[in-house]
């Protein structure tokens, strides 16, 4: 067994990271879970059958892609991307998703609750409960309703109930919170799919194992199109992170491999301006596990900002803290700004709309590339798609401009009086610097 | 003994269960929570929970939220609730134990929270997201200053569960009514009585019941079965309701009085 797989201890925990801090309601119940999810996950069938669902449902593998404009364009490194946006759905999630929805079932239980950010877990459990016949209610925050509108509708019509959470910040973490009293409240028939690495044992494993064929893909693909398994650095944003450790797990003990984990640096440094746990958190203990997290001096938790949904919330996985420490994984942060011209970048330069948590990940890439060597290999996981983000680019240029006293461009009909980011402009070609 | 035990021993002496009331410090303000914590002992109150606000209380339904939300907002820290503890603690006379989700204390760092919560006159403390399983830091920093350590039960603990809580809980254990969150309920669980009078004659320490006790009939209920009733948001709405009244001690004292009126007979 691979080191990385020898994680975590027998209690949950990374380290020190990790555990169950939950009520006493949910203790017994986790036991249980970590028991199923033991018990089903080494049998032959529980396998094939997932196996089977990731394959000809959701489309696996997802190809791994030279992006060669983009390449030229940065002038260093080679940018390959890994095209989890093209996974059903969308988004990642759907690994973890289908995989917790196949154990709902094994363990005989009949309905699913989630929480989601951006909507992509939300709208891939919805779907995952849709296919297996599992009753599903999602929890979101409201302000995240607001910002992910069309992923709400998607939801409803996949046949889950939203409900929008109106406490504490609207967000993530909010939605998480509902999500958690449902689930100590409905323990006897509920399955709760968390949808990230985080949360109590064993949550943060058994995510964790659902995406690590992101990773174990890549590898491999990338030595039938690139004659190498080692990329020279592999690229993954952080939210709660699983989209990081599933692309990061199968290159953890090839130490030829640079990982660079990507948080949301939002506005700026203050607390409560962004969601870079590691650059401006400490210690601490949320939803279940003992992690970094963004707090005041009193431990309260603290708001978040970032122009990502998927991205704002102010804990990190308990692996990724270990990793941290190991210093086997090197954290960056990426302000809004420097996301959105790496979202119009990869729109212009490859035709692909990233998600904006990905558009993280895109930017770190844009910032090392051209410093490494033309042979190098830079491995970005694109871990969803931009459609559903259509909206908060357009809102963020908006506020943009009126924040610069820019009136709308009026020499463009087409932009709706907005005036487009500088960074549009050029790989758009709309101008006469644009790109060749 | 603890003063917690002795509260509980001469309950039984007496022959009735202890009366616990639950008030989120802070609610409305702190500069309010003495006059109501002094109203719930004139009210009848024998042991006194005293919540401490946390942005995230994953175990409180909406009543309690929203406690939490105006005393946050009205600044309600850690150091501020200690330093009312130490101010009023002795002319209360009854013992406080905190109630806290653990990052509060995680964040001031365990060994410190223990040794100031200990100065400050709290007799025991209990952490609602930190199962006995999680307390290798905890538990023995709180033995160290003579804090009691409660921790719950769930109608989800099983017998190891069980063990493992009665091991290290002092002063008593809180037995959770119902697979849920905090609120008043209309109805207490069918097989509550039975369930607690199952674990009580299993405890080595007393037994108390929380979660959804709202009224008179339900205190006299579940008194029958356990060694303390817990009310907490059938309280905390009528502090909510009439947070900016000068009658309300006065109101707290007279609900407390009717909730403990079955318990002197």
């Amino acid at each position: 067994m691979s080191k990385a797989l020898a994680r975590p201890d027998a209690r949950g925990y990374f380290g020190p990271y990790g555990g169950r801090y939950v009520p006493e309601t949910l203790m017994q119940p986790l036991d249980e879970l970590a028991r199923a999810y033991d018990k089903w996950s080494r049998k032959r069938a529980f396998r094939n059958q997932l196996r089977d669902l990731l394959v000809h449902y959701a489309g696996r593998p997802t190809p791994l892609y030279f992006a060669e404009r983009l390449t030229q364009e940065l002038g260093g490194a080679k940018i390959y991307l890994k095209r989890e946006d093209l996974l059903h759905t969308g988004a990642h999630k759907l690994n973890n998703a289908i995989g917790q929805a196949l154990l709902t079932k094994m363990m005989g239980k009949k309905r699913v609750i989630a929480e989601t950010g951006a909507g992509q877990h939300g709208v891939a459990t919805a779907t995952a409960c849709a296919l297996l016949g599992l009753d599903c209610v999602v929890y979101m925050g409201e302000e995240d309703c607001r910002r992910q509108h069309l992923n709400v509708q998607r939801m409803k019509l996949l046949g889950a109930e939203v409900c929008p959470v109106d406490s504490g910040s609207k967000t993530l973490k909010d939605a998480i919170n509902e999500a958690l009293r449902d689930w100590v409240t409905n323990i006897r028939d509920t399955h709760y799919i968390l949808g990230s690495v985080l949360g109590p044992d064993p949550f943060p494993r058994m995510v964790r194992d659902f995406h690590r064929v992101i990773g174990d893909e890549a590898r491999r693909q990338l030595k039938k199109q690139a004659g190498t398994f080692s990329p020279d650095m592999a690229i993954a944003c952080v939210g709660g992170g699983s989209n990081a450790i599933g692309l990061f797990t199968a290159f953890i003990d090839d130490r030829r491999v640079r990982l660079v984990g990507v948080e949301a640096g939002g506005r700026g440094p203050e607390l409560g301006e962004h969601a870079a746990r590691f650059d401006g958190g400490g210690l601490g203990v949320l939803h279940g596990t003992r992690t970094w997290i963004l707090q005041d001096s009193d431990g309260q938790i603290a708001t978040t900002h970032s122009v990502s949904a998927g991205l704002d919330y102010p804990a990190v996985g308990p692996e990724h803290a270990l990793l941290k420490d190991m210093g086997r994984v090197e954290y960056e942060s990426i302000t809004d700004e420097e996301a959105i011209e790496a979202f119009h970048m990869l729109s212009a330069t490859e035709g692909i709309l990233p998600a904006l948590e990905s558009s993280h990940a895109l930017a770190q890439a844009r910032k090392v590339a051209p410093r490494l060597s033309k042979r190098a290999i830079v491995l970005v996981n694109l871990s969803g798609r931009g459609d559903k983000d259509v909206e908060s680019v357009l809102q963020y240029e908006a506020e943009r401009a009126e924040r610069l006293g820019v009136a709308g461009d009026e020499s463009d009909p087409d932009s709706g009086g907005f005036t487009m980011h500088p960074a549009a402009r050029k790989w758009g070609g709309k101008t006469e610097e644009g790109a060749s | 003994m603890s003063a917690i035990a002795g509260v509980f021993e001469r309950c039984r002496a007496e022959k009735r269960a202890a009366f616990i009331p639950f008030l989120t410090a802070g609610d409305p303000d702190l500069s309010r929570t003495a006059d109501l914590m002094q109203a719930m002992v004139a009210g009848g109150a024998d042991i006194i929970e005293l919540g401490v606000p946390f942005s995230d209380p994953i175990a409180d339904g909406p009543t309690i939220q929203r406690a939490t939300t105006r005393a946050l907002e009205s600044g309600t820290t850690m150091s501020g609730i200690l330093r009312l503890v130490a101010r009023h603690r002795d002319r209360l006379g009854v013992p406080i134990v905190l109630f806290s989700y653990f990052n509060p204390i995680h964040a001031r760092g365990v060994e410190s929270f223990a040794e100031q919560a200990a100065a400050s006159g709290v007799d025991g403390v209990l952490c609602v997201d930190l199962p006995p399983d999680e307390g290798g830091e905890y538990i023995p920093e709180m033995r160290r200053q003579g804090l009691d350590t409660v921790f719950l039960l769930a109608p989800t603990s099983d017998r190891e569960r069980i063990k493992k809580v009665e091991h290290q809980s002092t002063g008593f254990v809180y037995y959770v009514s119902r697979t849920g969150i905090t609120g008043a309920q209309q109805e207490l669980p069918k097989e509550l009585l039975k369930e607690s009078k199952r674990l009580r004659r299993r405890l080595r320490q007393p037994l108390a019941v929380g979660f959804g006790i709202s009224t008179p009939e339900q205190v006299a209920s579940v008194a029958g079965v356990a060694d303390g009733v817990v009310v907490g948001s059938a309280l905390v709405s009528l502090i909510g309701e009439h947070g900016g009244s000068k009658d309300l001690p006065k109101l707290l004292e007279d609900r407390c009085r009717e909730l403990t009126e079955p318990l002197r007979r």
